[in-house]
């Protein structure tokens, strides 16, 4: 950062205001603190992805014979659970999130700034905990938690992982919190709800999911640390208790936990269509209203993940109707998408190659929802790779898709640098093929039958494993390079000036970096939201 | 206005709003996003409380029957004055009246400080009878386990409940100390607003909790 700072020192920005540790460890700035969470999940990310890369090394062969089961068991929990509380729910939301809310409704900083940098601080509290847990020793309940496995039967840290997603639970709430308020009430002066860009309202439908739900989750984990320290009886069945209403409890948040993953990563996607196509979003409104339907739905279709759990057949086919019917919205965005592209003049730069990416991979993983939708066919493939392709279709070609999207599309306003253009699109395609290889055989391992959280398998299975490992060292080169060229642009990356991609919105309006408050004057707003119309026909930059 | 008081508003005006009103209302819409998430996170445990109640009925009515309902009622008299005197600690800020207002304050504390004596008294006589769950706990009666499953979340319940009480008397503390030094006026009382209505949060729990786990099913009363 500093060094970047120090090449543009004539203008005064949110980088070179003010300089030291203490500058950036009490900052109030939104744009700091987005920062300070880029650092920190990005860490996280390469933790996560270090598990993930152990976890596939064991299944190249069928055998167990680089990890133990029990070593096996904890490295899928940690990579569960770093990956999803302190990379994939935070990514969009407190980095991007952070950075923009403000800036695209014009205003000077989030509703309550102070806030904001406690949540940061939950969340470095409740990383360093997970840290702690890591290197003491780990958990091995899988990410869910599960009871009376996690309260009765494990010698692992099962209360410390509690404790440490309880805390960083309480920092995503309240950053819902403050992009909630945000968004009603710091909005300038002709920035109508009608008028905002979809990221706003897909972090708005993600804020309500977060404020709703992970209190859920607090309690559910409040509940099993007490069963399991105390031995207080809440769900365990030897003391009275009842584990299929922690699987309600815990699914209740953790099923709308994975729109809380997606649905910021539309938001990103619904903005880099519109640029690199140089046309208005098609059916703005019903892109904006399908975020917020698919944050209602989403809390109506738990049960889904408790298919052979054992519960009632009639509240099973509610569910797995409810199920079904969140692919409407879904779909809803990505026919937008597609419609906003056609005749669009297309420019294939790197973010619109990884917002491509998002889209091809989301519907992947959005389609073989729909199989697991269905009650006969989630029977089949419960709790084997198919499910785990599913999701990672989801997760990983969604919202990592996403994310490095929107870190792309954004990175000339973080810093003021352009990375280098080429190195970007050799990253996206190298992701896009790495990730293809190594989830896309895993649909077909599952569906032939190869159970998830095991450590060894049956030969049949072994060729389909070698392509899944095989792909995973190139999904891995392919993560590793924008991690360099990004800190390679900062010191050597060209100027971007304000707007270098020519595209609507409020936060290109600003210098960039930005200055300390974003705008040396509150904007007042006259038009509506991607009024490509009225902009240039050609991408400054690319063009 | 005066000009006092409108250089203490501007002064209590933080940078990032462009005038009071849009502060106050961000604040105060803080403040019910924030009990809305405390609701969520108390319905977990409402939630599992009706559903064992569904399932283990007359283990529940057994368990309600040895909660102290005069303790109980005399709580819930207690925390309802104590919203009452919260009450009339906001409306004397907003006509300006702080004297009033650090008594109207000071009152609600001791309400709380009333309402934690009697429920810790409460506490000690269930431990006292082995109620307490886990390796003493005790019950001669039908079905012990569910019985206990009801004292585990009576415990859990309001022991979160005395929490917030706990925290509760902590913010209003605060909020006569800011007072008593001057922070506040007929122009500016936000955060004892807030604070009235975390307050007025923590009495409606427990109006919800009272009758769970002291009324239904209790027969025994004349």
């Amino acid at each position: 950062m500093a060094t970047a700072s120090a090449i543009t020192a004539e203008r005064e920005h949110y980088l070179n205001a003010d300089y030291g540790f203490r500058s950036w460890l009490l900052t109030t700035d939104h744009k700091r603190i987005a920062l300070l969470y880029l650092i920190t999940i990005t860490f996280f990310f390469f933790v996560g992805g270090f598990f993930a890369l152990l976890i596939r090394l064991e299944l190249l062969t069928p055998q167990g014979d680089l990890v133990q089961a029990d070593t096996y068991n904890k490295l899928f929990s940690m990579h569960g659970q770093v990956m999803i509380f302190f990379f994939l729910l935070p990514a969009v939301p407190a980095v991007l999130g952070n950075f923009l809310v403000p800036m695209m409704i014009g205003a000077k900083d989030l509703a309550f700034p102070r806030i904001n940098l406690l949540s940061w601080y939950l969340f470095i509290i409740g990383g360093g905990l997970m840290l702690y847990t890591m290197l003491t020793g780990g958990v091995d309940t899988g990410w869910t938690f599960y009871v009376p496995l996690s309260t009765a039967y494990l010698g692992t840290h099962v209360v410390l992982a509690a404790v440490s997603i309880f805390i960083a639970g309480f920092s995503s709430i309240l950053t819902g919190l403050n992009f909630i308020v945000t968004i009603h009430r710091m909005r300038a002066p002709g920035m109508t709800w009608g008028r905002m860009p979809l990221f706003l309202w897909s972090n708005y439908a993600t804020s309500i999911i977060q404020v709703l739900g992970t209190p859920v989750l607090a309690i559910t984990l409040a509940l099993v640390g007490l069963e399991r320290m105390f031995h207080l009886g809440v769900f365990n069945p030897q003391l009275g208790g009842d584990p299929l209403l922690f699987q309600h409890l815990f699914w209740f948040y953790s099923h709308p936990a994975v729109y809380i993953m997606i649905l910021p990563g539309m938001g990103v996607v619904s903005e880099i269509i519109p640029c690199f196509s140089r046309k208005r979003v098609f059916g703005y409104e019903f892109v904006a209203l399908a975020s917020i339907g698919i944050a209602v739905l989403g809390f109506l279709v738990w049960a889904h993940h408790m298919f052979v759990a054992g519960i009632s057949v009639y509240s099973a086919m509610v569910f797995s109707f409810f199920s079904y019917l969140v692919a409407v919205p879904s779909a809803i965005k990505v026919f937008n998408w597609t419609a906003t592209m056609y005749k669009g003049k297309i420019y294939y730069s790197t973010p619109m190659l990884y917002a491509m990416g998002f889209i091809g991979l989301f519907t992947m993983g959005g389609m073989t929802g729909l199989f697991l939708a269905s009650l006969g066919v989630d029977v089949h493939v419960t709790d084997t790779y198919f499910i785990v392709a599913h999701f990672h279709y989801i997760m990983v070609g969604g919202m990592v898709m996403a994310y490095l999207a929107g870190m792309h599309f954004w990175w000339p306003k973080i810093t003021g640098r352009m990375y280098p253009e080429s190195w970007g699109k050799l990253a996206a395609m190298t992701i896009f093929i790495g990730f293809n290889l190594t989830f896309f055989p895993q649909f077909i391992l599952g569906w032939t039958g190869m159970p998830r959280r095991y450590h060894a398998y049956t030969p049949e299975f072994q060729v389909l494993n070698v392509l899944s490992t095989a792909g995973s060292t190139v999904l891995a080169v392919g993560y590793l390079l924008p991690m360099v060229y990004f800190l390679w642009s900062l010191r050597y990356g060209k100027e971007a000036g304000d707007n270098p991609w020519g595209a609507a919105g409020l936060e290109w309006k600003t210098a960039s970096p930005p200055p300390t408050y974003n705008f040396e004057e509150t904007p007042v707003v006259t038009w509506e939201a991607y009024n490509y119309d009225d902009l240039p026909k050609e991408v400054p930059v690319v063009g | 206005m005066s000009d006092s008081s409108e250089a203490l508003a501007t002064h209590e005006l933080r940078h990032h709003f462009e005038n009071m009103e849009q502060q106050r209302g961000a604040s105060s819409m803080g403040m019910w996003v924030f009990l809305i998430t405390e609701i969520m996170f108390f319905g977990g445990m409402f939630m599992a409380y009706l559903a064992y109640r569904y399932e283990y009925f007359l283990a529940w009515q057994e368990g309600s029957q040895h909660m102290n309902f005069w303790i109980g009622t005399v709580n819930t008299a207690v925390l309802i004055c104590s919203s009452l005197t919260m009450v009339l600690a906001v409306l004397a800020i907003q006509q300006g009246r702080r004297r009033l207002t650090s008594i109207m304050l000071a009152v609600t504390i001791c309400f709380a400080i009333a309402f934690m004596v009697l429920k810790g008294m409460e506490y000690h006589e269930h431990w006292l009878a082995h109620e307490f769950p886990g390796p003493a706990f005790h019950f001669a009666g039908i079905d012990p386990r569910h019985v206990e499953m009801f004292f585990v979340l009576y415990f859990v319940m309001t022991g979160f409940h005395a929490l917030h009480v706990l925290i509760g008397i902590g913010l209003v503390s605060t909020m006569l100390y800011m007072n008593e030094r001057g922070h506040f006026s007929a122009d500016y009382h936000n955060p004892i607003e807030n604070t009235g209505l975390y307050w007025h949060f923590v009495d409606l729990i427990w109006i919800y909790l009272y009758p769970l786990l002291y009324l239904i099913g209790h027969h025994h009363v004349g």
